[in-house]
């Protein structure tokens, strides 16, 4: 799949939707072990077990070296995985408001 | 990617949480984001190529910028103090238009290509007009929001920031969902400027209820702060200097301002002694400089509360000095000082300041203005300490250059700042056969203070150089302002012709 930057994508097992933030091209990213797809099914497939670890709203999710980035805009029951490998939530640094 | 994003998810993630107070009057995020769908549709519904605010802040500012986003038209506010001349002029360039103004004022536009409607009409119909879904674009590239310079040096340019921009600069600022649901933030700049609009998706993004102020009273400002427990507030230099001196001269208690956490202030150059003043008055506000411009999707550098609280009673000089610092970039932004020449400068070299960032547009409709591999040459002058703060000392073309010496107007006008005497000052550069150009001041004296112009020139030769000595002073009652905080220097050097 191309995974542009600005890309919407849903999960097919969960109400999981992301935004891709940064990503190579062909990668494969997955929620609840299945491929994220532009449109959800009617129907939602059921997901790996061990793969339901949940994403939530507003997060950002990274893999180790963080060449991948996505932000999670709607939460679901799947977790984020990428090339196989969980993500994680990206640490970020807080800044006081200046507007 | 698309900035309506920002509200989907508010209204995803806390739907029946207050998200906007106007006159007393609340929106939710769910309110929100379904009047955006719905005026969404009827942006595209009626063939215009762009949306415009012509108004004070209210509901329809945030509700038209995010559904001109989601039907893919440029948002493009326009400033309603402006002369009907001025207008047309823009309005010109901006047709066909969909056009939000105040309700008494919708036959004003007959000559222009536009759909014209009543700000309150239009939003007590979407309220209760069927609910619709819109499918929007994610283009990063598709143009957000167009804003017109002020214009000070000739034809208004228009400022293009795209979506991926502006999503870039709240996603890499503000934590989504960072507010409680008892935070508020005071919104008392005009929608029409970079500040009201970041103020508007910051906010949307953290999920903190605005509090809007349409017309900025500094007695206003405090009786709203109070009555709506505000929390968060972002004012311009010389919004800070009236509310500072409301509460010296009125009998306003500073307790009533007990809710007020945060208070971030920009725009324009803050002078130190405000700024000091407002941390004695207030030390258990969190103060925030920021930096930033149009055409850089707002804030680039911040001084955050404990740099602050760290200069206000320091003995090193150079800590001390940062109260009169923007402070330091955001994480995602580089910053370089050059030369006329374009080479970098080191710490404490005084030149034009270039930034580079994914939030930095540095582009016009008329014409892309990044220098090699992105960098944005802002216009402003100013210099970086050797930890990385950065100091301005005003427009690089503000410079007086005076028998081929560059002499920055700021250096000037702190020195007069900080006299106990002297409330305000200016200093332009005014043609001279001799120097090519030579420095004029405009003196703002406090209520029954006296100095003379020996005394002033004395003090600028002994504390600066003689090159600094103006050739003419005059004393004025007030310096004029654009109704953003910025000193209109223009208009100080007409005085001297």
């Amino acid at each position: 799949m191309e995974l542009k930057p600005g890309l919407r994508l849903k999960s097919t097992v969960c109400d999981a939707e992301i935004m891709v933030i940064k990503a190579t091209d062909g990668d494969s990213l997955t929620c609840g072990g299945m491929e994220l797809a532009a449109e959800a099914p009617a129907e939602k497939a059921s997901g790996d077990p061990d793969h339901m670890n949940a994403c939530v709203i507003g997060k950002r999710y990274v893999n180790e070296g963080q060449t991948v980035e996505v932000l999670c805009v709607k939460s679901g029951d799947g977790s984020l995985y990428y090339n196989g490998d969980e993500l994680m939530t990206k640490d970020t640094k807080k800044l006081p408001s200046s507007d | 990617m698309n900035i309506a994003l920002f509200l989907q998810m508010a209204a995803e993630a806390c739907p029946d949480r207050s998200a906007l107070t106007h006159d007393g009057k609340h929106y939710t995020y769910l309110e929100l984001f379904e009047s955006a769908n719905k005026v969404a549709e009827r942006f595209s519904h009626s063939g215009c190529q762009f949306v415009s605010v012509l108004d004070v802040s209210s509901p329809a500012v945030p509700i038209a910028l995010m559904g001109a986003a989601m039907a893919g038209i440029p948002y493009v506010p326009l400033n309603y103090r402006l002369s009907t001349e001025q207008l047309s002029e823009l309005l010109a360039r901006i047709e066909p238009a969909f056009l939000i103004v105040d309700d008494s004022r919708t036959n004003d536009f007959d000559e222009v290509e536009a759909t014209v409607l009543g700000r309150q009409a239009l939003l007590d119909d979407l309220l209760s007009s069927p609910e619709v879904s819109v499918a929007w674009k994610e283009d990063p590239s598709a143009v957000a929001i167009q804003l017109f310079t002020s214009g000070t040096t000739g034809t208004p340019k228009a400022a293009i920031l795209r979506h991926e921009h502006l999503v870039s600069y709240i996603l890499g600022s503000v934590e989504f969902m960072g507010a409680s649901e008892e935070q508020s933030t005071l919104v008392s700049v005009p929608p029409y400027h970079i500040a009201g609009i970041s103020a508007v998706m910051s906010s949307i993004y953290a999920c903190r209820r605005i509090v809007q102020l349409p017309d900025f009273d500094p007695a206003e400002w405090l009786s709203l702060c109070a009555n709506e427990r505000v929390t968060n507030a972002f004012v311009v230099p010389t919004m800070l200097k009236r509310i500072i001196e409301e509460l010296d001269e009125s009998s306003f208690d500073p307790a009533t301002l007990m809710s007020l956490e945060a208070l971030a202030y920009g725009g324009g150059k803050m002078p130190v002694p405000v700024i000091e003043r407002a941390l004695e008055l207030l030390p258990e506000i969190n103060f925030t400089n920021a930096y930033g411009l149009t055409e850089t999707s707002s804030t680039i550098t911040l001084l955050d509360p404990d740099d602050h609280r760290q200069a206000l009673d320091h003995d090193d000089l150079v800590i001390r000095a940062r109260l009169g610092s923007v402070g330091k970039a955001l994480p995602s932004v580089e910053i370089q000082i050059r030369d006329d020449e374009g080479n970098e400068l080191g710490p404490f070299e005084a030149g034009e300041i270039y930034v580079r960032g994914p939030q930095v547009s540095g582009e016009y409709l008329e014409r892309n203005a990044l220098v090699d591999e992105g960098w944005f040459p802002t216009r402003d002058a100013g210099y970086l300490d050797d930890h990385d703060y950065l100091y301005l000392s005003g427009r690089a073309d503000d410079v007086i250059v005076r028998g081929g010496e560059n002499i920055s107007p700021a250096e000037i006008e702190d020195l007069l700042h900080a006299h106990n005497a002297i409330d305000d000052a200016a200093a332009v550069g005014i043609p001279s056969e001799e120097w090519g150009e030579a420095v004029a001041l405009a003196v703002v004296l406090k209520n029954s203070a006296e100095l003379s112009e020996d005394e002033i020139v004395s003090l600028i030769r002994t504390s600066l150089r003689s090159s600094r000595v103006p050739e003419v002073i005059r004393f004025t009652s007030e310096l004029p302002y654009s109704d953003t905080g910025k000193l209109l220097r223009r208009v100080v050097k007409t005085w001297f012709d």
